[in-house]
C-alpha cells in the first residue's frame, strides 16, 4: 500500500470580488500517492494554479480537507507551514518570481537560507549543483534582467530543486522553453522521479502531459477526467529523437 | 546561524535598495543634524547674552517711565513723561542702597566734525554715569558737577563717533564738533568697549551733561531714563524694592494703581533676556521640530513605500519557506541598520555644522546633549518603526497574497 502524500477531498477554493464571488475551485477530491508523477491539465482559468497553490501550502482553502503527508492542513502552524514549504516542497511558478537584481545563483540559494541545518559552503555547493542541472552554469552571476525568459524559468527550477524536497509542485514550467529544452527539462524531472520525488506538473501542452504517470483534467474548478497514463514516454529518448539541429 | 543568515539578507538587500537606503538616511541625516545645529544657536546665544549681561555691572539699576511692559529693547520709554528730575533728586536723597544716581535723557542726531559727519546719539547724564556703567575713560576727562549745573556745551565721545569724524587720527580732545548743529567741546574720549550680544555698538555714544540735552537739545523737561547703582549686588534687590516705594510715594500712587515706572536690576534684566532667549530657543526647537517632523515624514514615507513595494518579496520569500519572524527580522534588521548609519551621520553633520558656524560665521553655539538624544531616537525610532510596521503587515499574509500584490 504506497503512502498518500497529498489528499483533498471537496477542496473549495472561493474569491470574493466585491459583489461576485468567483468559483475557482468547486469541490474537487483526489489522492497522490509518494513517488507518482501527475499532470494536472485544463483550460486557462480551469483553476490549475489556484490549486496547486494551495498544494503548495502557499494559499488556504476555502472549505474542504486538505492533507498533506497524512496531517491536516488547518492544523499546522503558519511557521510549521513555513518549514514544511522550505524543507518539503519544491514550488515553481508560472510567472518564475525571481528576487529582481539578485544574480541566479543568489536566487537558487534563497530556500536554503531559511535553512539553518545547512551550512554558507554547502548552500553554495548545493546552488550550484542544482544551478548546473538546468544547464545555467555559465549564467549564474546574471540577474533576472539579464536572462530570457526562458533562462529565468530553469533559474525558478533550479530553485526548486536545492532544498532535496519530496515533492515538487510546478505550475508551467516548461511554458516558455522550446521543445528541446522543455524536454532536457522534462528529463531531470523524470530522473527526479525515478529517486522518488512526487511530482506535480501543470501544464496546458498534452505532449508534456506525455511523461507523466498519471493526468487530471480540470475545467471551470471541476476534475472532469482522472487518468493512469499507461504508455509513459521517456524525455530521454524523446530528446534523442529530436532533430539535431532545430533552429 | 539564523541570525546570521538574517543579518547576510538584511544587508544584501540594503545594498540592492541603495536609492532607498540613501533617501531614508538623507532624511534622518537632515532631520538629526538641522535639530542638532539649531538647539546650539538657541543655547549658544543664551549662554553669551547671560555673560554679556553680568559683564556690564551686577548691581546695575534702571528705573523707566510708564508701566512694565516686560520688553528688553523698547528704547528708553519712548515719550511716556512720567519720571522728572524732581524723581530723580527724592530718589538720590531718600535711599540710602544706592550709591551712583543719574538722570538720562538721550536723542539721535549727527555728529559734525568739518566735512565729517556720522549720525549718533548722544547721552545726557551727570558724573555718576561712568561709574554706573563702568567704564574708563582712554583720553581727557568726565565733566564735573559744575558742568552740569551749567549746562555747559562739553562732551565726551566713544571711539566709533571719534574714528568717523576724526579719521585723520587727529587727537579729538579739546576740538570742537558739532552735534545737531549745537557746537560742543570735546574733553574726553570713552574706552573702547565693543558690540554687546545684541549686536549693538557700544562705542557709537556721544556724552553730555544731562542739563545740557534737556535744555539745548532737546528742550524737554522730564527724564527718559534714571540709572543707578545699588551698594552691592546682594541689595540690588532691595534697592528695587525702595526705590519702587520712593516713587509711588512721589508720584501719589493709591494702592490699587499700577506703578507708572518701571525698576529693574540686572538681576531682573539677566531672567528678562534669559527669558527672551528662552523664547528664541522655543522658536528653534518649534523650527526643529518642524524639521524633525517632515524629517519623519520622509523616512515614513520612504520606509513605508519601499516596504510595500517589497511585498512581493515577501510573498517570495515565505514561499521558500521564510517564517513571518525572519521576514520581520530581516525588515527590522534592515530598518535598524539604516536608521542608526543615518542618526549617526546625522550627529557628525551636526557636529560640523555648529562648529563651521562658530568658526565662520562666529555666532555662539553650544552643543545641548539632549538635542542630540531626542534627534536621534525620533529619526531612529521612526525609521525603525516604519520599516517594522509594514513589514508585519505584510508578513501576516498568506505567501500567495503577498505574491499577488502590485
Ligand atoms: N486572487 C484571485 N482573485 C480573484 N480571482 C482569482 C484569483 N486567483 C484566481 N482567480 C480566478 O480563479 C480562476 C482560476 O484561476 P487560475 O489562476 O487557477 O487559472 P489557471 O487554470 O491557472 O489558468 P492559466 O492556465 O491561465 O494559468 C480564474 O477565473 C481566475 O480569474
Ligand atoms: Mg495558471
Amino acid at each position: 500500500m504506497p503512502k498518500e502524500i497529498i489528499k483533498i477531498e471537496d477542496l473549495k477554493r472561493e474569491f470574493i470580488m466585491g459583489p461576485e464571488t468567483v468559483h475557482a475551485l468547486r469541490g474537487i477530491s483526489f489522492t497522490i500517492n509518494e513517488g507518482e508523477f501527475v499532470t494536472i491539465m485544463g483550460s486557462s482559468g480551469s483553476g490549475k494554479s489556484t490549486l496547486l497553490n494551495i498544494l503548495g501550502c502557499l494559499d488556504q482553502p476555502t472549505s474542504g480537507i486538505y492533507e498533506i503527508d497524512g496531517v491536516k492542513m488547518k492544523d499546522l502552524t503558519r511557521n510549521q507551514l513555513a518549514t514544511i514549504r522550505n524543507e518539503k516542497i519544491g514550488f515553481i511558478f508560472q510567472s518564475y518570481n525571481l528576487l529582481a537584481r539578485t544574480s541566479a545563483l543568489e536566487n537558487v540559494e534563497l530556500p536554503l537560507f531559511y535553512n539553518s541545518k545547512v551550512s554558507s559552503e554547502e548552500r553554495r555547493d548545493r546552488a550550484i549543483k542544482a544551478i548546473e542541472m538546468v544547464g545555467l552554469k555559465e549564467r549564474m552571476d546574471h540577474t533576472p534582467s539579464q536572462l530570457s525568459g526562458g533562462q529565468q524559468q530553469r533559474v525558478a527550477i533550479a530553485r526548486s530543486l536545492v532544498n532535496n524536497p519530496v515533492m515538487i509542485l510546478a505550475d508551467e514550467a516548461t511554458g516558455n522553453l522550446d521543445t528541446r529544452t522543455a524536454y532536457e527539462i522534462m528529463s531531470i524531472f523524470q530522473e527526479l522521479n525515478k529517486q522518488g520525488i512526487t511530482i506535480v506538473f501543470v501544464t496546458h501542452e498534452p505532449d508534456i502531459a506525455l511523461f507523466s504517470h498519471r493526468t487530471i483534467v480540470l475545467r471551470d474548478g471541476n476534475i472532469i477526467k482522472d487518468y493512469k497514463n499507461t504508455n509513459v514516454l521517456s524525455a530521454t529518448e524523446e530528446l534523442a529523437k529530436l532533430p539535431k539541429q532545430e533552429d | 546561524m539564523r541570525l546570521l543568515n538574517l543579518l547576510k539578507i538584511a544587508f544584501k538587500a540594503i545594498v540592492l535598495n541603495k536609492t532607498r537606503t540613501l533617501l531614508t538616511m538623507l532624511g534622518i541625516i537632515i532631520g538629526v543634524a538641522s535639530v542638532i545645529a539649531m538647539l546650539a544657536i538657541g543655547e549658544g546665544s543664551k549662554e553669551s547674552i547671560r555673560t554679556t549681561i553680568s559683564a556690564m555691572g551686577s548691581n546695575m539699576i534702571t528705573i523707566r517711565p510708564g508701566a512694565d511692559d516686560r520688553g528688553p529693547a523698547r528704547g528708553s520709554g519712548g515719550n511716556v513723561q512720567t519720571l522728572t528730575l524732581q524723581d530723580y533728586e527724592v530718589i538720590k536723597e531718600k535711599s540710602e542702597l544706592l550709591s551712583y544716581i543719574t538722570p538720562v535723557v538721550n536723542s539721535g542726531g549727527q555728529v559734525i566734525n568739518g566735512s565729517n559727519n556720522w549720525p549718533s546719539t548722544i547721552y545726557g547724564v551727570n558724573p555718576d554715569y561712568l561709574n554706573i556703567k563702568v567704564v574708563g575713560l582712554q583720553s581727557g576727562s568726565m565733566f564735573t558737577d559744575i558742568a552740569v549745573q551749567t549746562a555747559s556745551k562739553v562732551v565726551l565721545i566713544g571711539q566709533t563717533v571719534v574714528d568717523n569724524v576724526f579719521p585723520d587720527g587727529q587727537e579729538p580732545v579739546g576740538q570742537m564738533i558739532r552735534f545737531n548743529n549745537i557746537p560742543f567741546k570735546v574733553i574726553g574720549v570713552l574706552e573702547e568697549k565693543g558690540e554687546n550680544t545684541f549686536g549693538q555698538d557700544q562705542d557709537d555714544v556721544v556724552i553730555a551733561p544731562y542739563t545740557t540735552v534737556q535744555k539745548r537739545i532737546l528742550a524737554i523737561d522730564y527724564l527718559n531714563q534714571i540709572m543707578a547703582s545699588a551698594i552691592s549686588e546682594d541689595d540690588a534687590p532691595e534697592a528695587v524694592t525702595q526705590v519702587t516705594d520712593i516713587l509711588r510715594s512721589q508720584h501719589k500712587l493709591t494702592a490699587t494703581e499700577d506703578d507708572d515706572f518701571t525698576v529693574r536690576s540686572m538681576e531682573e534684566l539677566i531672567s528678562t533676556f534669559s527669558s527672551t532667549s528662552e523664547m528664541l530657543t522655543i522658536l528653534l526647537v518649534a523650527v526643529a521640530s518642524i524639521s524633525l517632523l517632515i524629517g519623519g515624514i520622509g523616512i515614513m514615507n520612504i520606509m513605508y513605500v519601499s516596504v510595500k513595494e517589497r511585498t512581493k518579496e515577501i510573498g517570495l520569500r515565505m514561499a521558500v519557506g521564510g517564517k513571518g519572524s525572519d521576514i520581520l527580522m530581516q525588515f527590522l534588521i534592515e530598518a535598524i541598520l539604516i536608521s542608526i548609519t543615518g542618526g549617526i551621520l546625522g550627529v557628525i553633520l551636526g557636529l560640523s555644522a555648529t562648529v563651521f558656524i562658530e568658526k565662520f560665521l562666529n555666532w555662539p553655539t553650544s552643543v545641548a546633549l539632549y538635542s542630540i538624544i531626542i534627534s536621534f531616537a525620533v529619526c531612529a525610532l521612526t525609521g525603525i518603526f516604519f520599516g517594522w510596521y509594514p513589514a508585519r503587515k505584510a508578513s501576516a499574509l498568506d505567501p500567495i497574497t503577498a505574491l499577488r500584490y502590485e
